[in-house]
């Protein structure tokens, strides 16, 4: 673990006056699932944005590769393999489900190869690749969202939020294709609020809380008291 | 009666479901708690009572009067005030106009002496001729809290004022709710700092995908197993 | 029914252009939220290029065309969105508007400059002139034919663009999510700027085929705009095949009425108002109507917006200052021409109407394109009004322009943003083509509106009738100032910070944009009111309030100050016109110039200066310093020292170049300040020592020389003294190699090393 993927050095963010994150720092090492955990408005959508390019931190340091590129624009990261798939539903709701295809394509893949894998991975979606993707139901659109990590074979994959409002039976079968993702070896840094559907496909677990990491370690080692302790207060 | 019934609110936003009837009470001199994960349907609620989202379904009391379809306008002539999860000072009046501007909508004979008594009671007197956009967020919080108490309410939501705070601001600000339902205010509170609101409510709800699944005095919250699953989801 | 038959031939072929103009103003705003009101200009622009190319050079048809649409208007729309659309991402919809409204400004003026229209000119002919077709009995030109074909090309190009191209979807994906578009490797950047190339395009070819049907005028060239923007309001902004039909819809209204208005029971006028100006005012009333069928806007929270910075003013500045402005038009008005009497004059009543924008569009965030509108019912009221200009009569007027300027926006207020405009942009071209252009309204073309009544005092002079406009600015910017510092004023300032507070704090969102309106057309009124002259339809047309609303935005919409610098910058610019006739040409492009700088800098260039002079206001050794400057250069002029064009190019340097830059040289470490000093005094030596006149051949190559010599030493002094932090940004592309070291870890290697700079 010498060379890590991804790292984070002191980062700070706000949106306009407010401050989200106040010094964060993380590694992930190439290969390694990563859970963050931690209650609402603890600042784990924000991480994602600013690992994401979406969001320029006001201060700290982005590594990926070993290369500094902090406020490099997120289209230029996303080219270069860093593939994320953002809270709610990372779909084009007004694009059908082949043109939510064709814009994975920036990631230079073919778009018949990306076709070609998703339906192999996910039938149900082929037969619905003319149909508008805000027409499916959630766990359909989660899967083309996750058919852009599955199809674009990228470098880390970012998960924000994969189970929000999804029923748990639909929840477990997802998260069996992001095992099989990591499998494949891509880093993976996946946020979650339900701790116990993650901790079982993470290796590393991070729990955040008031823009801060409170505890980080081996994702077995996390015990539920602590968990309990930090979403409901003690 | 209670100061608040909240009475099968359904809010549809095209075919998702953001709330799905939702029951809720809220009395005079009490704090509630409303508590969920993301997306559960909180600040959608919130928009609902306060009257800048008409609800699908369901109805809306204030002191007994049905305010369902009343604008949001009227609702605060009635005695209803709220402050916003991210900030909606008018950032271009000082801290002193923000709350002469909410004080002299409530028609308030001594505008003055009104503003000056609100921003001692929560602690940003020496910030009164300050621009509102410049501040901090944890006064701006406490600036909207007393913008809101300026209309002189008698039922206060709270959309996550303690989020920016500090610890010593967030212990100021459980002191501060208290002594206002001392005064008999009701309060409707979201918020994410558990240790706020376990300290400071009288009774929480616990929304969860838009319905309520539990409700009780914060010791019955938190060994209540259906409120952690909530939270902490199923193992897969 | 062949008659039926080929007015709705006609009414299609009208449509089909309305078509193509509005689906190139639905492609820019779906992809980059902008709402380009210089849309229409721009086909103006290409028709005119195309006419250069075609008929002044009488190069072939098809290479002409080729050049025009696929070379000049593309790369157009690249450099819009490059250098002037792209900045205004996060600005307030006041400001992106205005700056549309400035690029039309700005290509009306290049057009009235490169193609006079008193220039007897080569006819722009339709199409294969004289060939037509006969379908059904009826005879149908080649070029209605070629428009057809056109619109249906389009409607076809554009379907298989957005739906079969990765482009095109992108432009989709762009509208439904941006952050998710660049999350997935696209570029909204390059999708905007293609967006707006093909808009550019579009509203390029629409131009072609109109002026082929109503010749080259600049007027209904631009105007065609307010069609595209019925029919794409009708489309939602967003709905392509809404839009067409929108389109069609209007064509054949247009067509039908002028079949119908020819029939003898067709009334000529209806209550005594000739309704010749209908026929022109029907795609104004489809707009209004599809407008007011837009549903209520939503009260949101957590909307971006943008804060002003404007300070309270107090109430002895404010008096100190109207005192003074009085003092000062006294002063100077003994020792001006009669011309220059009537332009000062002229830039005061301007003033007026830019004043009330100051407390709807400054204070209360609305914007409203119909303020002269409002100036020109005063003027009528004030003229018809019995009482002979008394001040009674004066305020009779105003009330009731007051009370329709409500009355008007009862229905728009449920609008917002750019609706809110758009329908205050309608009232402006209905009022102006079916009241101003009434013969009743307007005997033989214009009015006597009275001189106001003064009890001892008598004004019967163009002097007189300027101090009274001055006095009439400074008593209204003190009444503008009363409001903002009242009850009112933080009402109006609250609902612009943040509606959704207001309301929830239990304002009335409504009567209090009501009270706002009013105000400014009660304010406006008075420009009109006192007009004191004879005036005439044209002075209060609706493409005359545009320049208006955008140098007060320029200015600062927010501030009495603002107001008066947006109204003589206006007046200014015809004295500018009238001292140095040279510059004629350049004065028409002035306003827009400058207009579009706010796109490059959201808070405005004239904004970040107007900051450099106001930290200048109580610095008085550098202000009597910056007007000793000026002074100099002027007495160097009047003692014929230096050329016009030398006091030109060395005043404007000085003010926009030297000016600005005093108190950041005044706050910079010693050797930073001698060296900008240095560089600042080249600069100066430089503008006053070349021969303008005969080195520099032409206005253009002046002006350009005069826009680089502030780039390189205004903008190159402005660099020396402040010490900005260096941004650090590092390409992806070599993710993997080498780490190169950052600023931080070379500091702090530097301090490891003992290394002491």
């Amino acid at each position: 673990m010498t060379n890590p993927i991804l790292e984070l050095r002191n980062i700070r963010a706000s949106y306009g006056s407010i401050e989200v994150l106040h010094g964060v720092n993380l590694s992930i090492g190439r290969g390694e699932v990563v859970a963050l955990l931690g209650p609402n408005g603890a600042g784990k959508s924000t991480m994602i944005k600013v690992v994401s390019g979406l969001l320029r931190p006001t201060s700290g340091q982005l590594i990926v590769g070993g290369r500094d590129v902090t406020g490099a624009a997120a289209s230029a990261l996303a080219r270069a393999g860093l593939c994320t798939i953002p809270e709610g539903r990372g779909i084009f709701p007004n694009l059908t489900v082949r043109e939510n295809l064709l814009m994975a394509t920036f990631s230079g893949h073919k778009l018949s190869d990306i076709e070609e894998r998703t339906y192999s991975r996910f039938p149900r979606l082929s037969e619905r690749r003319t149909q508008l993707a805000g027409t499916m139901s959630g766990g359909e659109q989660q899967m083309l969202s996750l058919a852009r990590a599955l199809a674009t074979n990228p470098v880390i994959l970012l998960l924000d939020e994969l189970s929000m409002g999804l029923a748990p039976l639909i929840v477990a079968e997802l998260y069996q294709q992001v095992a099989a993702i990591a499998a494949e070896g891509v880093s993976v840094l996946v946020v979650e609020q339900f701790a116990r559907t993650v901790l079982g496909v993470a290796d590393q677990a991070v729990l955040l809380a008031h823009g801060k990491v409170q505890v980080s370690g081996k994702a077995s080692e996390i015990g539920e008291d602590v968990l309990a302790g930090a979403y409901l207060g003690s | 009666m209670s100061l608040l019934e909240v009475r099968g609110v359904m809010v549809r936003f095209g075919g998702v479901m953001a709330v799905g009837g939702v029951d809720l009470d809220v009395q005079a001199g009490e704090v509630t708690g409303l508590i969920g994960p993301n997306g559960a349907g909180k600040t959608t609620l919130f928009n609902v009572i306060s009257g800048m989202q008409e609800p699908t379904a369901g109805s809306v009391h204030v002191s007994g009067v049905e305010v369902t379809h009343e604008a949001p306008h009227r609702r605060a002539r009635r005695g209803l005030a709220r402050t916003f999860q991210r900030l909606e000072l008018f950032s271009s009046l000082t801290v002193r106009d923000n709350v002469r501007v909410a004080a002299e909508l409530a028609a308030l004979t001594n505008v003055d002496e009104t503003v000056d008594n609100l921003l001692e009671k929560v602690g940003v007197s020496e910030l009164a001729e300050q621009t509102a956009g410049d501040l901090p967020t944890g006064s701006a919080r406490l600036v909207e809290i007393a913008r809101a108490l300026a209309t002189g309410p008698r039922l206060l939501l709270l959309d996550e004022p303690a989020s920016g705070l500090d610890e010593a601001e967030s212990d100021r600000l459980g002191v501060l709710l208290r002594e206002l339902t001392a005064d008999g205010l009701g309060v409707l509170l979201v918020e994410h700092d558990m240790s706020l609101v376990m300290h400071v409510c009288d009774r929480i709800f616990v929304l969860d995908l838009g319905f309520i699944i539990a409700n009780g005095t914060p010791s019955e919250i938190q060994h209540d197993p259906k409120v952690l699953h909530a939270y902490l989801g199923a193992p897969s | 029914m062949q008659e039926l038959l080929t007015f709705t031939i006609i009414g299609l072929s009208t449509g089909a252009i309305y078509a193509v103009v509005a689906s190139g103003l639905v492609v820019t705003y779906t992809t980059s939220g902008i709402f380009n009101l210089a849309h229409g200009a721009t086909g103006m622009l290409a028709a005119f290029t195309y006419w250069q190319l075609r008929f002044d050079w009488n190069m072939p048809a098809p290479l002409a065309l080729f050049i025009t649409l696929f070379v000049l208007c593309p790369l157009f729309g690249i450099l819009t969105e490059r250098f002037v659309m792209r900045g205004l991402q996060g600005t307030s919809e006041v400001v992106r508007l205005s700056v549309t409204v400035a690029l039309f400004a700005f290509m009306i003026g290049i057009a009235n400059w490169v193609w006079p229209s008193d220039s007897s000119r080569e006819a722009f002919t339709k199409f294969f002139e004289g060939n037509t077709v006969s379908i059904g009995g009826i005879n149908i030109s080649w070029h209605k034919l070629i428009t057809f074909g056109c619109a249906i090309l389009v409607a076809i190009v554009l379907r298989l663009l957005l739906f079969r191209t990765r482009m095109g979807v992108a432009m989709r994906a762009v509208v439904d999510d941006r952050a998710l578009t660049e999350l997935n490797g696209g570029r909204p950047d390059r999708v905007a700027m293609f967006a707006w190339a093909l808009s550019a395009m579009l509203a390029g070819l629409a131009g072609i085929l109109l002026a082929g049907e109503q010749q080259l005028n600049i007027e209904p060239l631009v105007l065609l705009v307010i069609n595209a923007y019925a029919a794409a309001i009708i489309g939602r902004l967003k709905n392509l095949p809404m839009t067409f039909a929108g389109a069609a819809v209007l064509g054949l209204l247009d067509a039908y009425y002028l079949q119908f208005s020819d029939k003898s029971w067709f009334p000529q006028s209806i209550m005594g108002f000739g309704i010749s100006g209908m026929r022109a005012s029907i795609p104004t009333i489809v707009l209004f109507i599809a407008l007011l069928a837009r549903p209520q806007s939503r009260l949101r929270a957590g909307v971006v917006r943008i804060r002003e910075q404007n300070k309270v003013p107090t109430w002895s500045a404010s008096l100190m200052g109207a005192v003074a402005l009085i003092a000062i038009v006294v002063a100077i008005s003994g020792m001006l021409t009669r011309s220059n009497t009537l332009l000062l004059l002229n830039g005061f009543t301007f003033a007026i109407v830019a004043l009330s924008l100051v407390p709807l569009t400054g204070y209360a965030g609305q914007m409203s394109l119909a303020p002269l509108t409002f100036a020109g019912l005063g003027a009528i009221a004030m003229s018809k009004l019995p009482g002979d200009g008394n001040l009674l009569t004066l305020i009779v007027a105003v009330v009731i322009v007051a009370l329709i300027g409500a009355l008007v926006a009862l229905p728009a207020i449920r609008l917002s943003g750019i609706y809110l405009a758009l329908s205050t942009a309608a009232f402006a071209v209905l009022v102006t083509k079916l009241i101003f252009n009434q013969k009743q309204t307007f005997m033989s073309g214009n009015i006597a509106v009275p001189v106001l009544d003064i009890p001892f005092i008598e004004i019967n002079s163009p002097r007189g009738r300027l101090i009274l406009a001055s006095a009439a600015f400074s008593l209204l910017g003190l009444g503008v100032v009363a409001i903002r510092r009242s009850r009112l004023g933080r009402r109006l300032i609250a609902l612009k910070d943040s509606p959704a507070a207001a309301a929830t704090l239990g304002m009335s969102l409504t009567r209090t944009k009501l009270a706002a309106f009013a105000i400014s057309a009660g304010i406006a009124a008075c420009a009109g009111a006192l007009a004191g002259d004879k005036v005439s339809p044209q002075q209060y047309d609706f493409t005359q309030s545009l320049p208006i609303v955008l140098l007060t935005v320029v200015g600062g919409v927010g501030t009495v100050g603002g107001a008066l610098f947006g109204g003589l910058m206006l007046g200014g610019n015809s004295v500018l016109a009238s001292v140095v006739p040279t510059l004629k040409n350049v004065t028409k492009i002035l306003p827009g110039t400058i207009g579009v700088t706010l796109g490059r800098n959201p808070s405005g260039a004239a904004n970040q200066i107007a900051d450099a002079f106001r930290s200048l206001s109580n610095r008085w050794s550098l202000l009597a310093f910056a007007a000793t400057g000026g002074i100099v250069i002027w007495i160097l002029d009047a003692q014929y020292v230096i050329s016009h064009w030398a006091f030109f190019i060395s005043g404007v340097f000085w003010l926009l170049a030297v000016t600005p830059n005093l108190v950041g040289i005044l706050q910079a470490p010693r050797t930073r300040q001698i060296i900008a000093s240095i560089y600042l005094a080249i600069g100066v030596i430089v503008a006053i020592s070349i021969d303008w006149d005969n080195a520099v051949d032409s206005t253009g190559k002046r002006l350009i020389a005069l826009v680089l010599l502030i780039a390189l030493f205004g903008v190159g002094a402005q660099r020396l003294t402040e010490n900005a932090p260096r941004v650090h940004r590092a390409s992806p592309d070599v993710i993997g190699l080498t780490t190169a070291f950052t600023d931080e870890e070379l500091d702090h290697a530097e301090r490891e090393l003992g290394v002491v700079l």
